[in-house]
């Protein structure tokens, strides 16, 4: 008897994540400087092709490399673009260890996720959309990617091609939240989302073609040309 | 017309972007306030159901991925990982990375002088099941220290990584581990007020605790929940 009571003895309960009176939404904390081998897979940045596009594996041994590769399948429709951008803090210093990820619609303007329910529109089978890159030594992010159709704003409104984007790093508690453009956009004049952000910084939203063909986008986290980052 | 069922925003545990005290907040924290825009479909879907094809299969037992065993305390973490209205969130990916035993990175940054251990990574990935339970094996990490400031410790912890079911549910957090007097004064950590703060901190759990094998530790995860009516109504007539 004695024997089954210590079997059921449990450590008294604490102030601490299993509490039921401190449930809710558990808090954010920074992703450090150290999530190159837990995060950024080979070819995660490449949403089009096979490569190793948005990995660092400069940064761990290479046994030590136990992601993922690219799950590219095959070719998806629609406009192949490249993207990329630098990411500085508020000195305008380029920085080498934050993360990017993205989240778009394909070529057709269809989410690959359940909750898009508009079977009229096809998804693509080798286009999922989501994209991780760690940001390099120069502070750059790049992705290869589709050129995103447009999707459904409020009301009726349609909104104009864009791309979700999350920025992480050392420094940054909470994921940052923002939207890339194209300069040369269909709709941008009506888009909805960017109707809301005060006309002298919506350029912080809209990438430019450069001579390369490369859509680039910096994001500034501070300072006169601080990004618009959104209140989800 | 799409139907939104919109996601909550952030409550009022969540750190701020600027906490000077984490001295590299002071750089890199926005200014200006978050803009506030209505969700739209963008924000409301996420890659659910994807994550072999994206990211590969799951690795859910960090002390078996070399040829040895690694140094260290074995350790089971198991949880649920639930919205905020208390529903399971089934199917979503919860990524793993930490320091070993010796609270060394295997990164190449990480250059303090404690013990690599050749037979530890420290990175893993796990999907959840129906009920949203988790579960996942590793070593207890040590506690390292860190530049903020001199003698600045961070508590042990492990990186947790989750996407949920949209853009707007995408969470990254650090659970933390009972009676480690380092939380109390670590900037990081306490730039999550209390009590919210405690959200992060995981029970040690006797039920979870494995005969002769590995100690036990709960720890849920709580994301965003999503509103019962939609955002707009179809007023398209
Ligand atoms: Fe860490």
């Amino acid at each position: 008897m004695m024997i089954d009571e210590l079997e059921r003895r449990d450590a008294a309960p604490r102030h601490d994540n299993q509490d039921p009176a401190l449930f809710g939404q558990t808090p954010s904390q920074t992703v450090g400087p150290f999530f190159h081998y837990g995060l950024p897979w080979k070819g995660g940045a490449d949403l089009v092709g096979r490569s190793d596009l948005g990995a660092r594996p400069d940064l761990m041994p290479p046994e030590h490399y136990l992601l993922g590769t690219s799950g590219v399948t095959g070719t998806p429709q629609g406009e192949a673009i490249e993207i990329a951008g630098c990411i500085y803090d508020g000195n305008g210093a380029p920085i080498p260890d934050a993360m990017v990820e993205l989240w778009q619609a394909n070529a057709a303007g269809r989410y690959a996720s359940p909750d898009d329910g508009r079977q009229e529109i096809e998804l693509d089978p080798h286009f999922i959309g989501f994209g991780r890159s760690a940001t390099d030594k120069e502070g750059v992010f790049r992705f290869r990617t589709i050129r995103p159709g447009r999707v459904p704003g409020p009301g009726n409104s349609l909104q104009a091609p864009h791309i979700a984007l999350s920025i992480f790093g050392r420094g940054l508690l909470k994921r940052l939240a923002t939207r890339l453009y194209f300069a040369d956009g269909e709709g941008n004049d009506t888009d909805p989302i960017l109707a809301l952000v005060p006309e002298e910084r919506r350029r912080t939203l809209i990438a430019v073609r450069r001579p390369d063909h490369t859509w680039w986008l910096d994001v500034h986290l501070q300072g006169p040309d601080e990004t618009v980052f959104f209140d989800l | 017309m799409t139907l939104i069922l919109p996601y909550a925003r952030e409550d009022g545990g969540n750190p701020p972007s600027l906490y000077p005290d984490y001295r590299s907040t002071v750089l890199r924290s926005p200014r200006q306030p978050p803009l506030l825009v209505p969700p739209t479909l963008t924000e409301v879907t996420g890659p659910a159901g994807n994550w072999e094809r994206l990211i590969g299969p799951a690795m859910t037992d960090l002390t078996t991925q070399h040829k040895g065993t690694p140094q260290g305390q074995r350790i089971v973490v198991t949880g649920r990982v639930l919205d905020e209205r208390g529903r399971p969130v089934p199917n979503t990916i919860v990524e793993i990375w930490q320091a070993n035993a010796a609270g060394r990175y295997i990164h190449s940054k990480d250059d303090w002088p404690a013990p690599l251990d050749p037979n530890f990574t420290g990175a893993g990935r796990v999907v959840t099941d129906e009920e949203g339970n988790y579960r996942y094996v590793t070593i207890r990490p040590g506690a390292y220290p860190w530049g903020n400031h001199k003698n600045a410790w961070r508590p042990a912890h492990i990186h947790l990584s989750l996407l949920g079911p949209a853009f707007a549910t995408r969470l990254v957090t650090q659970m933390y581990f009972p009676d480690d007097p380092l939380i109390e004064i670590d900037p990081i950590a306490n730039a999550v007020p209390l009590p919210f703060r405690q959200r992060l901190v995981s029970r040690f759990d006797i039920g979870t605790t494995v005969p002769n094998w590995a100690l036990g530790y709960r720890f849920d995860i709580v994301l965003k929940g999503r509103e019962q009516t939609p955002f707009e109504d179809d007023h398209d007539d």
